[in-house]
């Protein structure tokens, strides 16, 4: 029993990870919170559901498209919106990201009613395996693979490419990176959309197993900010590591404790950690 | 004989495997000008935290009117009368000139009647009256460093530590601030420690020089003592400079 | 000072509800005084002080809880019982924030979205105070003590007219005082305010215990105007929301801005619910979040940043056409 929990937890808390890479990225480069980020999730898992709905597209199908539409959501916000207030007082840059995240909720509310939609039938639904007394979930293997995967293949990127590398220099100064003739203005946008990616990746992964409905980013985009403070902002392999303890509390509470409480233990971490960690398990 | 007003004993600050401070000792009596100098990361600005609050030095002591301080917070270094300015200048830049000073003579007034007199006596003082309802944002540096200083006296301390407070002055403003300094010694008898690295403005007015370099005191004494000492030239020039020097001084 | 302007504004609010009888009119009156309450309220820790909350409405709650459970159970007085729930919030409030003024700003705003969201999570399953379910306040005869009136909302627009004038008053006098030039400098900087004499840490309890203490006040009136509590309802992040939001709107740290920026959004919210009907909802926040956009990149400052820019033009022009 005790080995499902914690299964389910490391699971669940994979998908949470890669969420919280997205964030990470973008928090560490500009020192900006994307509290819309949730949001993004939201709109990766509606385009899988709509793509279903109307072309009968298999999620894991749409997964690419839905990539290209948050990356896209990803650079436009940046552009119109968070470029503007890069250089406002922190609370600015915090509020503009939440006014955006209630108007595109509301939106979507506005648009597509809050029912919750249902991808009923993908490749994946109600497949499982079975191991001795523990049951693995064929949807949620994949979305956790396929986190870690996502995760895996930004890291690489971060480490190994051109592109990575001017990532790394402009988040360390802006204004050296400049004169070493970065074009900056580029890797913020660039890391928008690999943000956006990573939640494009996440969103069309758990369309197969949750409904979709104008709230559903929300608490995702509320953990992702625990996370990513708790494995220290701009670390990637931080922001994993504590994704899958979030996801490991979470099952764990709730098996313990019900789980009405699963946000409010993640959140009672946060604040422990923050106590004796100022700067997260693995901040810099 | 009295106790100094403010006394450094072996006081050593590390960060992690560096030493900024190492084992330094000096003192300042009540009424004097101390200048404290030294080449660039000789550690006077962390010695200056350490003394006002803003380091917890990893041993050592340091005594105001012969109470320990050590480790004690800022504010409430302040509020017993030793206070200091920062080398890089924190007005608070969303009030006007007037109002900063207003927070400083807050500390000592116990109505807002009575700190407006203060801030009225202090802006006489550092001939800021006229500048009074500018927003400090917008002062100029020389204007700034000034503010900074005002704003430390109305709270009306016993000694001043001045952190680089002539740094990128022109050669007016650097007069206008030796003259404040010397005023506000003499006439109002504030003890001062300076850091600085404008020679030529500090040499004059100092009673004594304190020289630090690389984390310790290499040198102490007059100002006349301080030009001559082989240990501080060296410090300055460096080593093989110093030879030179000597060979130079030597074929004349 | 410019006192004259505030005392302008406090006859327009009171005469108002008394000049326009219309119902929904005065129900949206009663709204804007607790919200622009609230925002003052919330002004003095995050617009004064600088430690931005995202979770003001765990006071909010508080207060609404304290009140209700004491009438409910013990018949106390609300009166009592708002008192009572300021104490309250006060102490938990200095518990809470304590061991978080040392984050830095973005952590310290999560943190308080986080405190709220376990209280929120503590009531729901709390069981003696019906958790979940929520709690209905016990209707009585119209009464003061008990501070409930049925007959007409114009009781309730008093007491909220005498909350709102407190607390903008209380607001007022620390602005000016030396609390007001310490929250300021602590504000700005930490150390240039300790070169001062300034302890950071006790005048920021100070305000967080002022700003939780009297927005507590106004979860009781909440309370007994709705006649109806739940956790979801009084600890939401949408009411803490709110409170930021319309108090930047109006101007952050300035006396007049929660006043406009309720004086829109509360007449906004209240009447898109009224003539959309259900989706109501969702536009008056579309409208919320898209403003608050504009606001953060185009004016920072809120209205008030606005009028203060159109002020010096016009003196500038005045300036040159006088020459």
């Amino acid at each position: 029993m005790l080995l499902q929990v914690l299964l389910t937890g490391v699971l669940i808390g994979s998908v949470y990870s890669l969420v919280a890479v997205g964030l990470t990225l973008v928090w560490g480069l500009m020192d900006i919170i994307n509290f819309a980020h949730g949001e993004f999730l939201m709109i990766s898992m509606y385009t899988t559901f709509w793509l279903y709905a109307l072309l009968k597209f298999d999620p894991l199908v749409s997964l690419p498209i839905a990539v290209g539409v948050v990356a896209l959501v990803g650079v436009l916000t940046y552009k119109l919106v968070v470029k503007r207030v890069a250089n406002a007082p922190g609370l600015m840059a915090l509020l503009a990201t939440f006014g955006l995240s209630l108007f595109i909720r509301n939106l979507a509310q506005f648009l597509w009613s809050p029912n919750y939609r249902f991808v009923s039938e993908s490749l994946l639904t109600d497949k499982r395996f079975i191991i001795g007394d523990l049951i693995i979930g064929l949807p949620q293997l994949v979305a956790a693979v396929g986190s870690f995967a996502m995760t895996l293949i930004i890291a690489l990127l971060i480490k190994k490419t051109k592109t990575g590398r001017a990532i790394q220099a402009t988040a360390q100064s802006k204004d050296i990176a400049e004169l070493m003739g970065v074009n900056t203005e580029r890797i913020y946008a660039i890391t928008f959309a690999i943000s956006g990616a990573c939640v494009g990746v996440a969103g069309a992964l758990l369309a197969n197993t949750f409904p979709v409905y104008p709230e559903s980013g929300a608490m995702y985009g509320l953990l992702a900010f625990v996370i990513v403070a708790l494995g220290g902002f701009g670390n990637i392999w931080g922001a994993f590591y504590a994704g899958i303890l979030i996801g490991l509390a979470e099952t764990l509470g709730g098996f313990y404790l019900g789980t009405q409480f699963k946000y409010a233990i993640a959140f009672l971490i946060y604040l422990l950690v923050l106590q004796f960690r100022p700067k997260g398990l693995f901040g810099w | 004989m009295p106790k100094p007003m403010l006394e450094a004993k072996n006081v050593t600050m590390k960060f992690g495997n560096l030493t900024a401070n190492n084992n330094v000792s000096f003192f300042v009596d009540k009424g004097e000008i101390v200048s404290l100098i030294g080449p660039n990361g000789a550690g006077k600005t962390t010695i200056f935290n350490c003394i006002s609050g803003f380091y917890k030095p990893f041993s050592g002591r340091v005594y105001f009117e012969g109470k320990d301080i050590t480790g004690l917070s800022p504010y409430k270094i302040t509020s017993m009368g030793l206070t200091r300015t920062f080398q890089i200048v924190k007005p608070l830049k969303e009030m006007t000139v007037k109002e900063n000073i207003l927070t400083g003579a807050f500390l000592r007034a116990s109505s807002r009647s009575e700190a407006e007199k203060i801030a009225d006596e202090i802006l006489k003082i550092t001939h800021l009256s006229e500048k009074k309802d500018v927003l400090a944002g917008s002062l100029t540096i020389a204007d700034k460093k000034r503010l900074e200083i005002a704003r430390v006296l109305a709270t009306k301390p016993k000694m001043i530590m001045l952190d680089e407070a002539m740094a990128g002055l022109n050669q007016t403003e650097t007069k206008e601030a030796m003259e404040l300094c010397l005023n506000l010694n003499k006439q109002h008898g504030i003890t001062l420690l300076i850091v600085e690295h404008v020679m030529e403005a500090i040499m004059p007015i100092s009673n004594r020089v304190i020289v630090l370099n690389a984390g310790e005191k290499i040198a102490e004494g007059s100002p006349e003592e301080i030009v001559n000492n082989e240990e501080v030239i060296k410090a300055y020039l460096g080593e093989r400079y110093h030879a030179k020097s000597k060979q130079i001084n030597r074929r004349v | 000072m410019k006192n004259r302007a505030l005392y302008l504004i406090f006859a327009a609010v009171l005469v108002l509800p008394f000049a326009i009888t219309n119902v929904n009119f005065q129900h949206v009156m009663i709204m804007f005084l607790i919200f622009a309450s609230l925002g003052e309220s919330w002004n003095i820790i995050t617009g004064f002080a600088g430690q931005t909350s995202f979770g003001h409405a765990a006071f909010f709650g508080i207060g609404a809880y304290t009140s209700t459970v004491l009438f409910y159970k013990f018949g106390v007085s609300p009166w009592v019982g708002m008192l009572l729930g300021a104490g309250i919030a006060a102490v938990i409030s200095v518990i809470v924030s304590y061991p978080c003024f040392r984050l830095r700003g973005h952590y310290f705003a999560i943190a308080t979205l986080a405190v709220a969201e376990i209280i929120k999570q503590l009531f729901v399953s709390w069981d003696y105070v019906e958790g979940a379910t929520g709690i209905s306040i016990p209707v009585v005869e119209d009464s003061f003590i008990a501070m409930q009136f049925h007959g007409s909302k114009i009781p309730y627009f008093l007491i909220g007219f005498a909350l709102f004038f407190l607390i903008v008053m209380v607001a007022r006098s620390i602005e000016k005082s030396k609390m007001g030039f310490y929250l300021k400098a602590i504000r700005e900087s930490h150390e240039a305010a300790e070169a001062l004499g300034i302890n950071p840490r006790k005048y920021k309890l100070l305000a967080m215990m002022i700003s939780s203490a009297l927005t507590a006040l106004l979860g009781t009136l909440y309370a007994q105007y709705i006649l109806y509590i739940d956790p979801f309802m009084v600890f939401s992040l949408e009411i803490s929301m709110k409170i930021v939001l319309l108090s930047v709107l109006g101007g952050l740290g300035n006396i007049y801005g929660p006043i406009i920026g309720a004086a829109i959004l509360i007449p906004l919210s209240e009447y898109t619910r009224v003539f959309l009907g259900g989706t109501g909802k969702g536009i008056d926040l579309m409208i919320y979040g898209a403003l608050i956009v504009l606001i953060a990149c185009f004016e920072p400052r809120g209205i008030i940043g606005l009028l203060k820019k159109r002020g010096k033009k016009r003196g500038a022009l005045y300036a040159k056409t006088n020459a």
